[in-house]
């Protein structure tokens, strides 16, 4: 099969890379539905969505995508148990009212999960916390701290650290900086951003 | 009643959720676009409490424009240069359809000897017309309010009818609330002298009174409070000053004694009665209940082959989001592919009908994925 060039974010294309053909998947926080829109041209998954913003909603609609207007923190429990082979959350882990209960419902729902996530133990955001004494403002997390959603803020050790509590495997990490790949050594210092494909 | 050009009699007598059946049973219907080679484009339209099959035609009573001619057009959401669309008049209703005023096989009106029916039933007359006009599969069933239930209906009993269910303002089951305003509107009905228990066609004195009191108070329950602020406020109609007497001093009791009186020219008073009770027993789940357990709305979906698109208006409080989320997570649980948005719009249940630009935008995406 050959596959068009996409210009899907750096994390995206790597989950649509790994993501068996064919197969259900749930895109939790699913935006305008660039993702799902792959997943289904490309690799003909059944693929879903829930987002929060209603005209997000309406762009996935239009584009032919099953997108549901709601948050996941509240309506990833009406999905029954294994209803998905993979289910999808970028980017989103940070703002969820409790990250631990979403990574449980991710697993509950789907046989695998991806959770990507930004670092904020890179080092930029040390540095700007370290020099200024000010909450960083970086090209990644351009809002200030009053008008953020990220609302938890989580490292590439701490979702490790989660991970082994709540004896979740790690089958798969990718790291990403300047929307580039970047090595696995020393990712909790290198990392803007993490990727991860986890399972029970 | 003479028959409208464009209906039909269904050839087999039509089974009722009551135990009774309906024979010679008559379809009013009008269509909009071309029929493709395939038989595979056609979307029925599901007309609302109120409404008929003049979607996007004048109507023959009141010259008035298609009651959703904004939606359904050439270019438009529902387009008519692609689709065919096929809207009937419910069974029960008064606009060709066999409903209480049509003759009994007596040769009188039926009026009160109609047998009750239930949105069911009128899902069976509309999928007896389909038959009739051979179309296997829809390409969507779209409706909004009771047509939103009749499309959740076709949906959840007819699971290989239909590609897509488009289903707007809606709910799967009907709450106290809406079956306590309904009552209010039956009771206003019955208690018109004319009203005469159903039995006045041939008087000529129609219970107009009732009806438009019913409708009135209905009226209320298809607006926001913010739009009928908006629109009225506590503006005099026509005066400077209060009467101190009962004339419709303020706007909005001129506004609803127009609608109310309006609404009497044209639509019979029985068919109120008879549709407004088959929307009051409408519980989808209850009817895909088994052995007596309380129905899990997620079984009725069991069977579906559809794909489904709910849409829900911030400001409808007849059919608040909550009634179409409850649809979402049972179609969720029966693993269906489902789209939901909650849309933004100022005129409460009404909405659907109204200038609603991001409804347009759902509409189209929806049914020409």
């Amino acid at each position: 099969m050959t596959e068009r060039p996409t210009k899907l974010r750096p994390d995206l294309a790597v989950i649509l890379r790994h993501i068996e053909p064919g197969s259900r998947a749930l895109d939790v926080g699913c935006g305008d539905g660039v993702l799902m829109e792959a997943l289904r041209d490309q690799k003909q998954v059944d693929a879903r969505g829930i987002e929060i913003d209603g005209a997000c909603v309406e762009r996935c609609v239009a584009r032919g995508l099953s997108v549901v207007q709601g948050d996941a923190d509240r309506d990833l429990g009406f999905y029954p148990d294994g209803a998905f082979d993979y289910a999808i959350l970028s980017q989103t882990l940070q703002t969820a009212e409790r990250p631990d209960r979403i990574l449980g419902e991710l697993l509950r729902v789907g046989r695998r999960a991806f959770v990507s996530f930004p670092n904020f133990a890179y080092w930029r955001m040390r540095w700007a916390l370290m020099s200024k004494g000010r909450m960083p403002v970086t090209r990644h997390l351009p809002v200030t701290w009053y008008e953020t959603q990220n609302i938890h803020h989580v490292t590439v050790r701490d979702f490790e650290a989660l991970a082994a509590d709540f004896d979740i495997a790690i089958q798969n990490r990718w790291f990403f900086t300047n929307e580039r790949r970047i090595g696995g050594s020393g990712a909790n210092w290198r990392a803007e951003y993490a990727l991860f494909e986890v399972s029970r | 009643m003479k028959a409208p050009p464009n209906s039909l009699t269904l050839p087999h007598p039509l089974p009722l959720d009551s135990g009774d059946a309906l024979t010679d049973v008559t379809i009013a219907y009008e269509t909009y676009g071309e029929l493709a080679e395939d038989r595979n484009n056609a979307i029925l339209l599901c007309h609302a409490l109120t409404g008929d099959q003049f979607v996007a035609s004048d109507h023959p009573v009141t010259g008035k424009s298609g009651w959703w001619e904004r939606m359904v057009g050439s270019g438009k959401p529902i387009d008519t240069d692609k689709f065919h669309i096929i809207c009937a008049n419910v069974v029960g209703s008064c606009m060709g359809s066999t409903g209480p005023a049509s003759n009994a096989p007596d040769g009188k009106p039926f009026a009160m000897r109609f047998p009750v029916i239930t949105i069911r039933d009128m899902v069976r007359g509309l999928v007896g017309l389909l038959d009739q006009l051979n179309i296997e599969r829809l390409h969507a069933v779209v409706g909004g309010s009771m047509g939103g239930m009749q499309a959740l209906s076709l949906a959840a009993n007819f699971p290989d009818r239909t590609a897509r269910v488009l289903a707007i303002a809606t709910t799967a089951r009907h709450s106290a609330q809406n079956i306590a305003f309904h009552e209010v509107g039956r009771q206003a009905i019955m208690a018109d002298p004319n009203w005469n228990d159903g039995d006045y066609y041939a008087s000529g004195r129609t219970p107009d009174a009732g009806l438009a009191v019913a409708r009135m108070a209905a009226h209320i329950t298809y607006l926001s409070e913010a739009g009928l602020t908006d629109k009225f406020g506590r503006r005099l109609q026509d005066r400077d000053t209060k009467s101190f007497g009962f004339d419709a001093d303020f706007q909005v009791e001129s506004y609803l004694r127009y609608q109310g009186s309006g609404f009497t020219r044209r639509f019979d008073a029985n068919s109120y009665l008879y549709i407004t009770r088959a929307m009051d027993y409408f519980d989808l789940a209850e009817e895909h209940a088994k052995g007596g357990e309380e129905g899990l709305l997620a079984d009725a979906f069991a069977e579906t082959s559809s794909r489904f698109c709910l849409v829900s208006f911030d400001s409808d409080w007849l059919y608040p989001t909550a009634e179409s989320r409850h649809v979402v997570h049972a179609l969720n649980a029966a693993g269906a592919p489902v789209s939901f948005v909650e849309l933004s719009a100022p005129f409460g249940h009404d909405s659907f009908l109204l200038e609603v630009p991001a409804l347009d935008r759902v509409v189209k995406g929806f049914l020409n994925d």
